[in-house]
């Protein structure tokens, strides 16, 4: 949109202001230094100290904080107790089987379900969402995770799974249900939402950690918090894309509140539904590393752990078993999803619930099978094989021949560019940079997005944090360009070629699927510690929307005007640089968002590789339990983002209009 | 003929869309004209509609897209609260019900067919059906048995177990007509129910449909767009544009006594003979030699063929089976040519 910006000012004067602006700039940056500090350094006395505030606040919560009729711990005791008793059911189903007693002298009264039994039910429920390929595929992953001597954490980690999925999608589903029934309620989450979607995870760890406590419950409920979000966003949608005849009926035939939306809304809006509802289940699995931090256990324990060790054999191993059970979980939801109506069912109770027959006879034969031959209860110990020894021995080879040349490009990279970058950014005055993020704000979307971005970014220096943000800012930055360079080219060779963009869809889904704590490990593994591994990472993590966008933009260009150019007698370079590139800007800005958000979630990651931003401060906050800063931090790196996130948008959006592809909204 | 009492009356309803919307109304003076409205950033969907629609008659709303047709049926079932007006459904006040009434109303007096049949795409038709039923609590082997019933009123017979993306279009729509009589409803509200059916199914969905009226005797609220629908069907047709209604009668009067260029417009592509009656075309009785009877509430163009063997004059029975004039060929071929 033009704004205010063009009916108020001139071009000339426009221009005028930006040479008047740079020229500023410049000498602040080069001159200021001794005449204004404080443009430089944030004044330590001017400092908001919002983490104290936030520290002692949630200490009121925990100790004086009462609703009247409850305190503020018997809501958390309450909270916990929800979670842990079926967390605990399951998990004596799939791990430790029913106990009686506490604590080394607990007795088993019976046994967990064997690994048979588990791999069967998994078996059936593929066979009975998507037939016979499915049960195959489902069985397979879970063998895999058995083969490799990853049974006892995978069950572990899929207990909490199980039962973080479910409450989840109740909670999310609860609350786009009364977004939608009510105004108030969505205008209240909206913000809280898309906040939560920027917002590090590591910085909600740290007041679950205050206030549950290390342990299951805690990392089950930091799951369930970071993977409602998207639910309740799916849920808002689809619920809104019920045609309105639908809602129309439901009155006219006389439902009652609740029959419209449990009869009417939900069943209809059941396709959309399960999209959120896979969507949960990956968002859970790619928290199962990240909870291991508060004390989930299970698969996710065993990789922090190996990446504390640097043994990269084990960690690549319980890593690979994550990946097993996303992969069976995202394809189980799916068939789910892509189902419709009811099969043919047979006569009698037996004819209409063949699954759940076959799965009780499964259980009883495998129960009595497991007590009489152990090997049928537990994967023997003999029959594991393990690839640990060999990755590390992968690893070793390569380092023992090639570790001269990784080095040299390491510190070529190194040298040449991340380290004068990164020194370009920290020498800048914070009060020049707030004043240019303002006026790019005003250029690009008038004065709201100018006091957004000036705003925020002035917060950042205020909360003295501006030197840490700088170097998220430079790594981000830095790792985006990176895989903007990788990711468009593939996108450009990739959108013209069916055959081959098909492949390319395949690997990007694939990536996009796995944990991001996956893409970390062969990094460390060639790399070792350091900004670069963590760059490497991020590149690998953030690389596919790049191509993504590239791609799709590039397909969606008209195909008539293609047509007309070349009909003007264009060479293919002609094609592509002056017409395809261009109408795919505004989608290809899209993208480059993307990147920055997936790069600035996987970044905040690698602080676990010792980069010294802010995800640093989050997770040194972690460690410490320190509310205050870890949530002070973890609002500064949702700040970056989102100034990425309004600008780009802004600039895309005027992009478009330029284009002629939108109309400008005065 | 006597007419029957009034199922439904409307009086001065108002329809505006848009931010404090009553608020501006009344700021307006209660009776605002377009322009007013749109200077206040209303969208007018229905404006000053007084309309009545007795018992047992099937009353047609005509208009172009966007006349506001949909917007007048939602206020009629309150789908939508009116700005304004009045409606009364047999006598009491509508807009007074308390919501526990209204689901009383709607489970029990009225129903309603959609364009698009809204059919539930995860039930069968029988669900389907049943569903308005299973709604109100009634158990399952009674819903299901009435259910039959309208599937088979409707010829979908065997159908019963299919889904709805299973069916074409027009069966779709039986459902939703089957759907819409299980509660065996008093008014009957069908918004545009052919119209997403190509022409050749329209035209039997019509037959069947007045086959069913012939039969049920429903009160009938029916929208269209389609002129040549409404005459089919209609026993009155109100025309609407830009949310007000232009003209209410029957076919005939609309067609003879068009009440502006905008009806007249409509009114043009239809052969009068089709539309006009027996009734007023004929002759004071008496005088001449007759040479047959026919019934005076016949369209000129069903009296038409019984001229062509050399008949001059028919002699026209009334309605309690006395004669009450003649029929005259030259009439009827003054008429026929057209002026
Ligand atoms: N919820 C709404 N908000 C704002 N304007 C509306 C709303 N519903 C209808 N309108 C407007 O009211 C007017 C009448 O719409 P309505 O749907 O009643 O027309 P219609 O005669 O049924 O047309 P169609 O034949 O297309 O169904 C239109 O100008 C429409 O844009
Ligand atoms: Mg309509």
């Amino acid at each position: 949109m033009p704004g205010p910006t063009s009916s108020t000012f001139g071009p000339w004067s426009r221009r005028l202001i930006l040479v008047v602006f740079v020229l500023a700039f410049i000498t602040l940056w080069q001159t200021g230094r001794g005449a204004l500090p404080w443009a430089f350094e944030y004044p330590k006395g001017a400092e908001l100290p919002l983490a104290r505030w936030i520290g002692q606040f949630t200490k009121w919560l925990l100790n004086e904080a009462t609703f009247g009729l409850f305190t503020f711990s018997q809501l958390t005791r309450f909270i916990s107790s929800v979670i842990d008793l079926p967390y605990r059911v399951v998990l004596s189903l799939l791990s430790t089987g029913f106990l009686s007693g506490r604590g080394s002298a607990a007795i088993q009264l019976t046994p967990s379900l064997s690994y048979l039994t588990v791999i069967g039910l998994v078996a059936l429920i593929g066979h009975h969402a998507g037939g016979r390929r499915l049960a195959l595929l489902s069985a397979a992953c879970l063998a895999f995770v058995a083969v490799f001597g990853q049974w006892s954490s995978a069950m572990v980690t899929l207990a909490s799974i199980v039962v973080a999925v479910p409450l989840g999608v109740a909670g999310g589903g609860l609350l786009g249900i009364l977004a939608y029934r009510h105004r108030w309620v969505e205008r209240l989450i909206g913000p809280i939402l898309d906040l939560m979607q920027t917002i590090p995870v590591f910085a909600y760890l740290v007041p679950i950690l205050f206030l549950f406590g290390f342990g299951p419950t805690a990392a089950v409920l930091a799951t369930i918090i970071f993977a409602m979000p998207p639910m309740t966003r799916v849920t808002l949608l689809a619920l809104r894309r019920v045609p309105g005849e639908l809602t129309d009926l439901g009155q006219i035939i006389g439902c009652t509140r609740a029959q419209m939306t449990w009869r009417v809304l939900v069943p209809t809006a059941k396709d959309g539904l399960m999209v959120g509802v896979n969507q949960v289940i990956m968002l859970s699995l790619n928290m199962v590393i990240i909870a291991a931090m508060i004390g989930a256990g299970g698969l996710g324990f065993d990789v922090l752990a190996a990446l504390r060790r640097l043994d990269i054999g084990a960690g690549l191993e319980s890593g690979l078993a994550i990946v097993a059970l996303a992969i069976m979980l995202d394809r189980l939801s799916q068939a789910f999803a892509e189902k419709t109506g009811a099969a043919p069912a047979g006569p009698g109770w037996t004819g209409r619930h063949p699954y759940l027959l076959a799965g009780l006879a499964l259980i009883v034969v495998a129960g009595f099978g497991g007590l009489v031959v152990p090997a049928l209860q537990t994967y023997p110990a003999g029959a594991v094989l393990t690839t640990g020894t060999f990755w590390s021995r992968v690893v070793e080879w390569i380092n023992v021949n090639y570790f001269d040349d990784i080095e040299a490009v390491k510190n070529a990279l190194l040298l040449g560019v991340l380290v004068p970058f990164k020194r370009l950014l920290l020498d800048l005055p914070w009060l020049g940079v707030v004043a240019a993020l303002g006026l790019l704000g005003w250029r690009l979307g008038g004065l709201r997005l100018a006091l957004l971005a000036g705003g925020l970014s002035f917060l950042i220096a205020a909360l003295g944090l501006w030197e840490k943000a700088m170097i998220t800012v430079y790594l981000c930055g830095i790792s985006t360009v990176v895989a903007m360079l990788i990711g468009m080219p593939i996108g450009i060779i990739a959108a013209e070629r069916r055959g081959l963009w098909r492949w390319v869809q395949v690997v990007i889904d694939t990536l996009q699927t796995l944990p991001s704590f996956v893409y970390l490990m062969p990094a460390v593994m060639l790399f070792r510690v350091g900004d670069f591994t963590a760059m490497i990472a991020v590149v690998a993590f953030a690389v596919a929307p790049a191509i993504r966008y590239t791609a799709l933009g590039l397909q969606g260009v008209d195909p008539n005007l293609i047509e007309a150019g070349r009909s003007m007698g264009c060479t293919p370079w002609q094609l592509l640089t002056r017409i395809k590139l261009r109408l795919a800007l505004p989608e290809m800005m899209l993208g480059l968002n993307q990147t920055i958000m997936f790069a600035l979630s996987m970044l905040v990651i690698t602080a676990l590789v010792g980069t010294r931003d802010l995800g640093q401060e989050v997770y040194i906050a972690l460690t410490k339990a320190d509310t205050g800063k870890g949530l002070a931090a973890g609002l500064c790196v949702a700040f970056i983002a989102i100034i990425a996130d309004r600008l780009i948008g802004a600039a895309a959006a005027r992009a478009r209009v330029r284009l002629g592809l939108a109309e400008a909204v005065s | 003929m006597t007419l029957s009492p009034p199922k439904l009356v409307c009086s001065n309803v108002w329809k505006l869309f848009g931010a404090r919307a009553s608020e501006k109304f009344a700021a307006m003076g209660h009776a605002p004209s377009l322009e007013q409205i749109r200077a206040n950033g209303l969208v007018s969907a229905v404006r000053n509609v007084n309309i009545e629609v007795r018992t047992g008659e099937i009353f047609v709303i005509m208009g172009l897209s966007g006349s506001g047709k949909s917007t007048l049926v939602r206020c009629l079932s309150r789908l939508i609260e009116p700005t304004a007006g009045e409606i009364l459904f047999n006598g009491e006040n509508l807009l007074a019900a308390s919501n526990a009434q209204m689901v009383e109303i709607r489970r029990h007096k009225m129903s309603m067919v959609f364009q698009h049949f809204a059919l539930l795409p995860h039930q069968s038709v029988l669900e389907n059906v049943a569903f308005p039923l299973d709604v109100q609590g009634m158990g399952r082997t009674e819903r299901e048995a009435r259910a039959r019933e309208m599937i088979a009123l409707v010829g979908l017979e065997g159908r019963e177990e299919s889904f709805p993306r299973q069916l074409s279009g027009g069966q779709q729509q039986r459902v939703g007509i089957a759907r819409s009589l299980a509660t065996q409803p008093e008014l009957w509200f069908l918004d545009e129910p052919f119209s997403a059916l190509d022409p050749l199914i329209r035209r039997e969905m019509q037959d069947e449909f007045m086959r069913l009226q012939s039969a049920l005797k429903k009160t009938i609220v029916f929208i269209t767009h389609d002129f040549d629908e409404s005459i089919r069907l209609a026993d009155r047709i109100a025309i609407m544009k830009d949310g007000e209604v232009v003209q209410c009668g029957t076919a005939e009067e609309i067609v003879l006594n068009p009440a502006s260029d905008y009806v007249r417009e409509f009114a043009r592509a239809v052969p009068k003979a089709k539309v006009v009656r027996v009734s007023t075309l004929m002759a004071a009785p008496g005088g001449r030699e007759t040479q047959g009877d026919i019934a005076s509430d016949k369209t000129i163009a069903e009296a038409a063929p019984r001229f062509r063997q050399g008949a001059t004059a028919l002699r026209v029975i009334g309605d309690g089976g006395r004669p009450v004039g003649h029929l005259l060929r030259d009439d009827v071929v003054a008429l026929m040519l057209g002026d």
